[in-house]
């Protein structure tokens, strides 16, 4: 069992993207491949401002329910709304325009190995035809938010695995999105990287309130998100006060491709479903 | 085993089908902006620049040994004289594109599966559609340009060394006289022998850059399979190659004479 007292839930104003129906919902998806489904009857929402945590056991379905949220995937039943536009059916052509809205960083990092640190970053600008001195300025800034900007001109194949990591969540933020996918942004890494690719999402949230998805495993990380905040004035995540915790931070959990929770972090805490208790134990 | 024989059937199928609906893709993109044309010309370099210097051996060396076998065999009847005819047209209207095709398949429709089968398994391709880049438009349809262009080069590259390999053979191996060979490989030529060797690429080359694409494309399995997707690229696009230009042989002679 987790040491973990059941906290009381900090009041967070929702982020400036504010909208009036939720940033992303899942309705009844279902999907599968050659084989029993992988995800079957899956509904849930994001609020604007808010930050949901997927958890779940490795090859759950985790990173293909993040796939469908932004079309990279399609369901087989069901439907996904995506600032409220219907994705599930909609042309791979339509879908781009409303991707460039979303920001995702994958599990491996998934840079272009061929490009330079800054051609990575700043991918969406180039394609757009945006002038290279602006490039260069928010390609800076954006490797600075993740405390990288040295490696400006480096390729991603001289970059630790932490580094591609915090290079990815760079240019999934370049474009300032409306909606963030993180697919699990610390998978693989050692504790200590864990912590600063943790602290660098909680600032994203705490500091430009992004909505956003983030599928994990790994169930400090979670709590770790749950319980601390980016204080602006320090410059680094901080514990919230003792029994606090972070309102808009929820929770989701997979189980053999069914949702099987999905709420608080007290409520996570307090769940009597078996399989709950088996993950959190 | 009934079971298989009508899985594998329908597997082709739908194989073709995909094939046909990306070629299409890929093809057609180039009419509609945006156009990525940094992106041709640096295809068109590896493709192009890349494949000419093992073109233009194949091409002189082919060249020589038609000279070789030619001389032998005409000599029986004292026709040696058309060596250069015979050189020429065969260059030009089969050798010429069918090698240049199979030498840049075995390059190029490798390189472009195995590179787009990287892609694929470290997630580079889902980046790029996740950033809102069309992969098709930006990574097949300048290979597909590129290559279509380039091979029509690269042919005429080939048919002018192997001309010249078969002069080589002419004149220092077989001890012919060189104006001969020439005016025999110059007189014979008409415009459909010519026409006939440069369509052929345009189809070769088309055939190169969407196989090789979709084979990469379509990778599943790792690094396993990007091996895959590379032999099944090379082994399918030569095939076609040979196919497509006993097609047009045949249509061409039947327009041509």
């Amino acid at each position: 069992m987790t040491d973990f007292a059941i906290p009381v839930p900090l009041k967070h104003d929702s982020g400036p993207a504010s909208q009036d129906g939720p940033v992303l919902s899942f309705r009844d998806v279902s999907i599968a491949f050659a084989g029993p489904p992988v995800l079957e009857d899956v509904s849930f929402s994001v609020a604007p401002g808010e930050t949901r945590i997927l958890l779940g056991p490795a090859g759950v379905g985790k990173s293909v329910l993040l796939k469908l949220a932004n079309g990279l995937l399609r369901p087989d039943e069901g439907s996904i709304h995506l600032f409220g536009e219907e994705i599930s059916r909609m042309r791979e052509q339509q879908l781009f325009h409303l991707r460039t809205r979303t920001g995702m960083v994958f599990q491996e990092g998934a840079l272009f190995d061929s490009l330079t640190v800054r051609d990575n970053v700043a991918y969406q600008l180039i394609q757009e035809r945006v002038d290279d001195d602006e490039i260069n300025t928010r390609v800076r800034e954006a490797l600075r938010f993740v405390g990288l900007e040295e490696t400006f001109s480096l390729y991603p194949g001289s970059l630790s695995g932490g580094m591609r990591r915090r290079v990815a969540i760079a240019r999934a933020l370049i474009h300032n999105p409306d909606l963030l996918l993180y697919d699990s942004p610390t998978g693989g890494l050692d504790p200590i990287t864990s912590t600063t690719i943790i602290e660098l999402i909680v600032k994203q949230r705490d500091v430009y309130r992004t909505p956003s998805l983030l599928v994990t495993h790994r169930l400090q990380d979670a709590f770790t998100m749950c319980t601390h905040h980016f204080d602006s004035n320090e410059g680094r995540m901080v514990p919230l006060p003792k029994g606090q915790t972070h309102a808009t931070t929820t929770f989701l959990m997979l189980a053999e491709g069914r949702l099987i929770f999905d709420g608080s972090l007290q409520d996570i805490v307090a769940s009597e479903n078996p399989f709950v208790r088996e993950f959190l134990e | 085993m009934a079971l298989s024989v009508e899985t594998t059937a329908k597997n082709l199928v739908l194989t073709i089908q995909d094939y046909s609906l990306f070629a299409y893709r890929g093809a057609t993109n180039l009419f509609r902006p945006p156009i990525y044309w940094p992106d041709f010309l640096i295809q068109a370099d590896i493709i192009g620049v890349g494949s000419a210097s093992i073109v233009l051996l194949s091409g002189f060396f082919t060249g020589g040994v038609l000279a070789l076998q030619s001389a032998a065999t005409l000599s029986q009847f004292g026709a040696t004289s058309v060596t250069g005819r015979f050189v020429a047209m065969s260059m030009i209207r089969e050798l010429g594109p069918v090698l240049t095709g199979i030498m840049v398949s075995g390059r190029n429709a490798s390189s472009m599966a195995s590179e787009l089968g990287s892609m694929v398994v470290t997630e580079q391709i889902d980046a790029m559609r996740a950033l809102g880049v069309d992969p098709i438009r930006k990574l097949v349809t300048p290979r597909i340009f590129a290559c279509v262009t380039m091979l029509f080069f690269l042919t005429i590259v080939a048919n002018f060394f192997g001309i010249l390999g078969g002069a080589a053979v002419t004149v220092f191996m077989n001890h012919q006289n060189g104006t001969q060979y020439f005016s025999m490989a110059y007189e014979y030529l008409h415009l459909a022998d010519i026409l006939q060797g440069l369509v052929k690429p345009l189809f070769s080359g088309f055939i190169i850059a969407s196989i090789g694409c979709f084979y990469g494309l379509r990778t599943t399995g790792g690094t396993e399979g990007v091996g895959r997707s590379t032999i099944k690229a090379v082994v399918t696009s030569s095939v076609l190659i040979i196919f497509v230009d006993f097609l047009l042989t045949q249509i061409m002679l039947t327009l041509f004479g």
